[in-house]
């Protein structure tokens, strides 16, 4: 019997400070034993467990891509006790990752479809994976156009910001980058993102998707948005957080409804969101 | 004080139909023998299900912290004093309230009665001062003062300290009781003694917190067993962490604690949990002359300072 | 199905015999109630008794269970690698269990044994135990099992169900696990008359008088139930402590805790209560479950509703009518059941 909390245990392999508040750092850990890459293969849009012996383990969204081999990457804010003490850590230091866990964006329905991606502040982890996958040459002829409006307070406050200018000068994929206010040099959009969305985004039809991942107070104004646009609920998709312990759908406290945001979830359509109690 | 409800119901009809308040809290019949349930009556309607017996044990101050409307509430002579304290705690208006006094008898301990008869008790009905037990074929009175809650048999408040109307006249106050014979007791015992009777008292209990929460004191935001930057307690069924919450929670009621009974009467395992929390009350009877509740003017003696309060302690 | 007949004189000595295969739990009687414990040697199980305390989830789900241990010495080779703790696996055998809590572990192996993972620990737990369950003839007036999908003779769940029949008790087989344990301890002689278990079965089930109505409860929508009027006047009593939840033979939420001391340290799990604030709360202080009526609410509505659409499996009750007697505010989730069951949205 596989006992699905028992973490693989991974070395710190990276540690960068990912925005210039110092609240977010991007980690990247390689797995001790080699063959536990493979039993951790993933999706995008799935998140695991980051499990550090003493003090417990936090949920976080996958920020490296399937397509990227040899790591696994993560952007946490430093926020609880088990982000804090990570926050701390160096390279070279051991903990575990419990996972992949939960489901992920629906890829095979949004095969041949146009895609539009919205995120803001630092939930574009998970994003990021799914630009990356369908960014890889392998992937991207499955996809139509791929729209990417991502929006934070400063642009320091960007996540993979040279990743970012790099998508941004590719002609296979749409970034409409945006900040708050105006700042120097800053040659993208200025605004907040929901306004940028409508602004930019394509229409919505039968062959186009939106996935939207951001802060509660985005997503909020990005709904309307989005229906404005012409997207009917099952096209708009997006990923909840709530409190979670096991990550596996045992442990009870996540739970939307009948929904378990950890098993059932984290992905969910906005037509399914709205058939259950706002308990996220 | 069967008789007490209907000058309940009227005085709560009243207060509701001239809008001097927005609810009333008190008692309804519950679905056990023994067991009347809290609740709140918006309206004469409702006021029709409120109950008045020896069975309004749970202290209902406890449902005011941080209520907004006007609220009427029945308050027996421990209630009352926690109504006090949370004025003086600033956790409810005295405005904001109209307390109808019930002055009490004392409210009888299910779990004695129940512990008395072999068999499940079905029914349990009282009149003038005698309780009648039925279940399975057996049917048995007994006297009310042989079957009172341990809190009510030695209590010297039954009157309210603080009321609006009065449901009742008022009860003549027990006199020469001995209040502390179980904490003496407990005194007396040697520290392996005191240490092996803690043990026995907290072995079955379950961290369920009915003991915190029916408790009108404990209510912090955030309770010290559930801070988690530090986390002070650990969560599992470890001794040490069930002795720290227990002993924990009974400093944190010391000079506040009214002695209702409400933790006892909680406890789902029958775990007398006021051998904690008394003793502190008789120190700070016995150190500073103060019973909690009894007054809105003055500050509880661990609020305070005063250059005569004892310090034989600082050696 | 067969049935053995055990003469109460040979009781002793089957159990005895079974101690050389099996750890033997059973109901004990402590101060003025029962609950289920280890059998010391010679101890017998008592079975005067109307329901234990306590039910007997935590054979398979203990209050405080250590799941992982490692160690945080960087001096050893696998310092801050987490490793399965190895469990006593050993056949246990656990008499006097009520055909409620039998049933109630069947709808609790719902979410500790799926197509998607498994619970080790408890699965472990669980198929180590055979279960001889004790079938209940005096039912409690908070009893109401014969309207949750279970009733006092229920066999699912359990290896054998015994009946008290005086001066000896029939044991119906139900398990290639529960023979195994009658052949073990002696007991083989068959009965004259099974059809006795039929009929005292009715009896008891006669005296069940209390029920709950679920029948509507599945074509209301989730979101009518929750959003109905009722739910500010059922929860307006409710302390949000433990008990009901901790009593509960069904309910199986709980917590992962890591603690060390020194350089060891052990991930565990405790139980968990939906009726705690803590058990939602966000880091950022948000809490979607923020208010004692979303708490209580939460309870009723996936033991009743939440359940029932997830797993077609009635509710998630079995009627023992523990989270009934032990209530410090006298909250009956029968009340509760009956106000959702007939609950008619208005629109």
């Amino acid at each position: 019997m596989i006992n699905p909390y028992v973490p693989y245990p991974v070395r710190i392999d990276d540690i960068q400070i990912a925005t210039e508040d110092k609240s977010l750092k991007t980690f990247k850990f390689v797995f001790l034993n080699k063959s536990d890459e493979e039993k951790f293969a993933y999706k995008a849009g799935q998140f695991a467990e980051l499990s550090i012996p003493g003090k417990g383990e936090i949920p976080i969204g996958i920020a490296s891509s399937p397509v990227e081999k040899g790591f696994v990457m993560f952007t946490v804010f430093k926020a609880g006790v088990v982000t804090s003490h990570l926050h701390n850590m160096k390279v070279g230091d051991i903990m575990g990752i419990r996972g992949p866990l939960g489901n992920w964006y629906p890829w095979d329905i949004l095969e041949g479809k146009n895609i539009f991606i919205i995120g803001g502040g630092f939930a574009f982890t998970t994003l990021r994976s799914s630009i990356v996958y369908m960014l890889d040459p392998a992937n991207r002829k499955k996809f139509g156009t791929i729209d990417v409006v991502y929006g934070a307070r400063t642009p320091g406050m960007l996540l993979y910001k040279d990743e970012l200018i790099a998508w941004g000068k590719r002609d296979d994929i749409r970034m409409h980058l945006t900040i708050d206010r105006e700042a120097p040099d800053w040659k993208y959009h200025v605004g907040m993102g929901p306004n940028i969305a409508e602004k930019v985004g394509p229409k919505g039809d039968d062959n186009t998707y939106a996935i939207a991942c951001g802060p509660p107070i985005m997503i909020k104004f990005t709904l309307p948005v989005l229906e404005k646009l012409g997207f009917s609920h099952d096209h708009i998709i997006l990923s909840l957080e709530n409190r979670m312990k096991c990550g596996i759908g045992m442990c009870g406290r996540c739970n939307i409804g009948k929904e378990l945001v950890c098993k059932d979830g984290p992905v969910f359509t906005l037509a399914e969101i709205n058939q259950t109690p706002r308990e996220y | 004080m069967l008789e007490y409800i209907d000058k309940i119901k009227e005085i709560s009809t009243r207060l509701l139909t001239e809008k001097k308040v927005d609810i009333i809290i008190g008692f309804r019949k519950g679905t056990l023998p023994m067991s009347n349930e809290p609740c709140f009556a918006k309206n004469a309607e409702d006021i029709k299900s409120f109950v008045w017996d020896s069975n309004c044990g749970i202290n209902l101050a406890n449902y005011l912290p941080n209520r907004k409307e006007k609220i009427g509430i029945i308050a027996k002579g421990c209630d009352s004093r926690n109504i006090v304290t949370h004025i003086i705690e600033n956790k409810i208006k005295r405005d904001q309230l109209v307390i109808i006094g019930v002055p009490c008898k004392g409210m009888i301990d299910r779990k004695k009665i129940s512990d008395m008869f072999e068999k499940e008790i079905t029914e349990v009905t009282e009149k003038q001062g005698k309780i009648t037990v039925k279940g399975n074929g057996v049917e048995k009175t007994i006297e009310k003062s042989k079957v009172l809650q341990e809190n009510c048999a030695i209590c010297i408040h039954r009157n309210p300290v603080i009321y609006d109307e009065l449901a009742a006249e008022k009860v003549e106050e027990q006199k020469n009781v001995d209040r502390y014979e179980d904490v003496r007791k407990v005194e007396a015992m040697t520290p392996e003694d005191k240490w092996k009777y803690f043990d026995n008292l907290l072995e079955n209990c379950i961290r369920c917190y009915a003991c915190r929460n029916a408790c009108p004191l404990c209510y912090c935001p955030t309770c010290f067993v559930d801070e988690a930057k530090p986390q002070w307690v650990g969560k599992s069924q470890d001794p040490t962490d069930t002795r720290t919450f227990h002993f924990l929670r009974a400093f944190h009621c010391a000079g506040r604690c009214t002695d209702c009974g409400a933790c006892v009467r909680a406890c789902p395992m029958g775990i007398n949990v006021r051998a904690f929390t008394k003793k502190l009350e008789k120190d700070c009877f016995e150190l500073f002359n103060w019973e909690a509740g009894l007054s809105m003017d003055e500050r509880p003696p661990l609020d305070t300072f005063k250059p005569t309060d004892p310090d034989e302690f600082i050696k | 199905m067969k049935v053995i007949k055990i003469d109460k004189k040979k009781w002793a000595e089957g159990l005895n015999k079974l101690r050389a295969a099996y750890q033997l739990i059973g109901p004990v009687k402590k101060d003025t109630y029962h609950d289920f414990q280890v059998l010391d040697k010679d101890q017998l199980p008592d079975f005067d008794f109307l329901n234990t305390r306590m039910s007997p989830k935590s054979i398979a789900f203990p209050q405080s269970e250590v799941m992982l241990q490692y160690s945080l010495d960087e001096a050893k080779e696998d310092h801050h690698i987490m490793k399965e703790v190895q469990k006593d696996a050993s056949p246990r055998a656990v008499f006097g269990i009520r055909p409620c809590d039998a049933k109630a572990l069947m709808l609790v192996k719902l979410n500790f044994d799926t197509s998607d993972y498994k619970d080790p620990y408890w699965i472990q737990a669980y198929e180590a135990s055979t279960l001889i369950g004790m079938a209940c003839d005096n039912p409690s007036s908070t009893c109401f099992c014969t309207s949750t999908g279970c009733g006092p003779y229920n066999e699912e769940g359990l290896d054998v169900l015994m009946v008290d029949i005086g001066d000896h008790y029939l044991a119906k087989i139900i398990s290639k696990k529960g023979e195994e344990l009658l052949e073990k301890a002696g007991w083989k002689t068959s009965a004259d008359d099974p059809s006795l278990i039929e009929k005292k079965k009715s009896q008891s089930e006669a005296k069940i008088t209390s029920a709950v109505e679920t029948k509507n409860l599945k074509d209301k929508t989730i979101l009518d139930l929750y959003e109905a009027p009722f739910w500010e006047d059922i929860s307006f009593s409710c302390l949000n402590c433990g008990t009901c939840t901790y009593v509960c033979p069904t309910c199986w939420c709980f917590d992962i805790q890591d603690e060390a001391h020194g350089k060891k340290g052990v991930r565990m799990r405790n139980w968990d209560s939906c009726m705690f604030p803590l058990f939602t709360l966000h880091t950022t202080g948000h809490n979607p479950r923020e208010t004692k009526v979303h708490r209580v609410r939460q309870r009723f509505m996936h033991k009743l509703k939440y359940f029932m659409d997830k797993y077609d499996k009635g509710i998630m009750c079995v009627g023992c009518g523990r989270c009934i007697r032990l209530c410090p505010v006298n909250i009956d989730i029968r009340t509760v059941c009956d106000k959702m069951n007939n609950f008619k949205a208005s629109c």
